[in-house]
């Protein structure tokens, strides 16, 4: 056997590098960002979300056809080279509706998420880091709103909103958004509310204290961001929710009204006529689908991309 | 264990009165009243109505009365159609909807613990994908969707079912599997997981060293303790099955609660609408109640904090 003698050739002092970091250090997001590439569902989640949230801003401008105007000459064909997906009982272009269904789908799940966010940050924040009698009271209200069911209060607050016939009416998105936002916000609460009593107990929200931060210092500077992983992840899971919460709306009458098209308006409209061209019905549907199984899969990954306890 | 159960119930009697008291003045807050419909009525006519319905009194007085009535159980007249009670509405609508709900659910509880355990038991084989993939359908794809393309494939193309309507007990099988499809999704999702972490635990390893059969640990020993997640979803699970209902009674034209709902929030139809909101929450929330007290029953490791 021949032995490399090179190996066991003594090192000069000064060489040896005692104290070397081997991995370079990573940040909490760049280590989730690495485990959450390996995952291919939620990568490919992720890929889907960018797609159609950029398909639904830039799609529209680039197509010659809009979404309103009518041709009963062309109505109810199917898929052709002029119309990709065909044109509804008006003649109106289907691929630019549903292009611009995403764009309304999208900004009302996209806003009553983050409007949920907010509120749901600042009343668990003060509700967790105040404990007591306060935490309390402000739980009860929480268990309250809880325990109805969501959605019938979704549909007395867009009766209430809506107003169709107003001059200065966008179709109904902003009462979505806002009946959304009222009635959903109690689980991003409670969520937040759990991390923030479990964290705020830790030595370094002590030594924050001891150095004079005050409340509302502690709360946004620490507490907050090393609460942020479930946070992105209820976040996340919140945007397939709201489609679904407006689709379904749409779908009973009570959401986006014409000329305004969302997937789940287009998908009521279809219903009438889905005996005979049911291919007006798969699309907006599919679109639904796809875009809640995206956020689905991109949801479940950054679970498990976020989670510490992971960390291989 | 009994000061919880108290406490409990106490907490569900207030959340009952908040929630009546806030739709009570939410729906005061709508635009439009009942009477103001397509028929032109006089001055006269509409202020009579307003007077025989009470509208015309302060509304914290409407509401002390109608607090007064709901405690003897009466829900009030019905302000569109001349004539009918709220409770009688309920009394014909209810035991349609409930039926319909009760089978849904007992589907998809089921068929989505049956998923579960095949799906762990062949945990990474084609089993456990091809569950798994019809659980995700199931949670991604809306019931308005899956209730379309039931009736478009089962009732238009193949003429096996009917479209519309439940004149016969085959007629609850699209409806029920249509309502009941999400809620199947999440228990055999749920059954899935629980059951294996409960595989791993050391009592059936135990179980099994000591010469047990595999399906006797599985079904006698196992399969008990992973349904304790299953039972906290049954609150949940119902509220699903509830506002489910509004779209799929609608589809499948079941003269349910869920019709009436839409039709009494067109008519402006305060009564009846206030009935249907409080009896639903009260319904939804008794069973989180009961779920909560069941939870703890079951499963003796739960501690209660009373």
């Amino acid at each position: 056997m021949e032995i490399n003698t090179e190996l066991f050739e003594k090192i000069p002092k000064d060489e040896k590098k005692l104290n070397e970091i081997v991995r370079p250090s990573e940040t909490y997001f760049q280590d989730a960002w690495r485990r959450l590439k390996q995952n291919k569902l939620a990568m490919g989640g992720l890929v889907f979300v960018i797609f159609i949230t950029i398909a639904a801003i830039v799609g529209p401008m680039l197509s010659h056809y809009n979404y309103y105007s009518q041709n009963f000459r062309i109505s109810n064909q199917g898929p052709s080279a002029a119309h990709w997906l065909g044109t509804d009982k008006f003649g109106r272009d289907q691929f630019v509706r549903i292009l611009y269904g995403a764009r309304i789908s999208l900004s009302i799940a996209y806003i009553a998420s983050l409007l949920n966010l907010v509120i749901g940050i600042l009343y668990g924040s003060i509700a967790g880091y105040a404990g007591g009698n306060v935490d309390n009271i402000m739980m009860r209200i929480v268990d309250v709103i809880w325990s109805v069911p969501s959605m019938i209060y979704v549909i007395l607050l867009m009766v209430i909103l809506n107003k169709p016939d107003h001059p200065a009416s966008d179709g109904g998105m902003s009462s979505i958004i806002l009946a959304m936002a009222i009635s959903f916000w109690v689980v991003m609460a409670r969520i937040v509310r759990s991390q923030i009593m479990a964290l705020k107990e830790q030595e370094f929200v002590l030594a924050a204290k001891i150095s004079g931060a005050s409340s509302m210092r502690i709360i946004l500077k620490h507490l907050i961001p090393n609460s942020m992983g479930p946070i992105i992840v209820t976040m996340t899971m919140s945007v397939p929710s709201a489609i679904f919460t407006e689709a379904f709306l749409s779908f009973i009458g009570l959401g986006i009204s014409a000329p305004q098209a969302s997937w789940g308006s287009l998908a009521s409209e279809a219903l009438d006529g889905y005996q005979l061209y049911p291919l007006q019905l798969f699309f907006p549907a599919m679109a639904i689908c796809l875009t809640i199984l995206a956020f689905n899969f991109l949801g479940d990954g950054l679970r498990d991309a976020l989670d510490p306890k992971m960390r291989k | 264990m009994l000061s919880f159960i108290v406490k409990r119930i106490f907490s569900t009697v207030i959340t009952i009165f908040v929630v009546i008291t806030i739709t009570f003045f939410l729906m005061r807050l709508m635009p439009g009243g009942p009477f103001s419909s397509e028929k032109k009525q006089t001055a006269q006519a509409l202020e009579n109505l307003n007077i025989k319905y009470g509208l015309d009194k302060p509304v914290f007085v409407q509401y002390t009365l109608y607090l007064k009535r709901l405690s003897h159980g009466d829900l009030g007249p019905s302000m569109q159609y001349e004539g009918r009670t709220v409770n009688s509405i309920i009394a014909y609508s209810l035991p349609v909807s409930a039926r319909l709900g009760v089978i849904s659910m007992i589907f998809a509880m089921l068929v989505g613990v049956y998923m579960g355990i095949v799906a762990a038991l062949n945990q990474g084989k084609w089993q456990d994908k091809l569950c798994m993939l019809i659980a995700t359908v199931g949670i991604t794809v809306p019931s308005f969707v899956i209730a379309t393309l039931l009736i478009y494939v089962f009732a238009v193309k193949l003429h096996i079912f009917n479209a519309i309507g439940l004149s016969s007990p085959k007629d609850y099988i699209l409806p029920a599997i249509a309502l009941g499809g999400s809620a199947m999704a999440f228990v055999a999702r749920l059954g899935r997981s629980a059951l294996l972490d409960v595989v791993r635990q050391d009592y059936i390893r135990v179980a099994r060293a000591k010469g047990l059969s595999k399906n006797v640990v599985i079904y006698k020993h196992a399969l008990r303790n992973s349904l304790i997640p299953i039972v906290t979803y049954i609150g949940p699970l119902l509220a699903g099955v509830l506002t489910g209902s509004f779209v799929i009674e609608g589809l499948f034209g079941i003269p349910g609660m869920g019709r009436e709902f839409i039709a009494s929030i067109g008519n402006r139809d305060y009564t009846v609408l206030l009935g249907f909101v409080v009896l639903d929450a009260t319904f939804l929330i008794v069973a989180n109640l009961l779920v909560d007290i069941l939870y703890a029953v079951i499963d003796p490791r739960i501690k209660i904090e009373a």
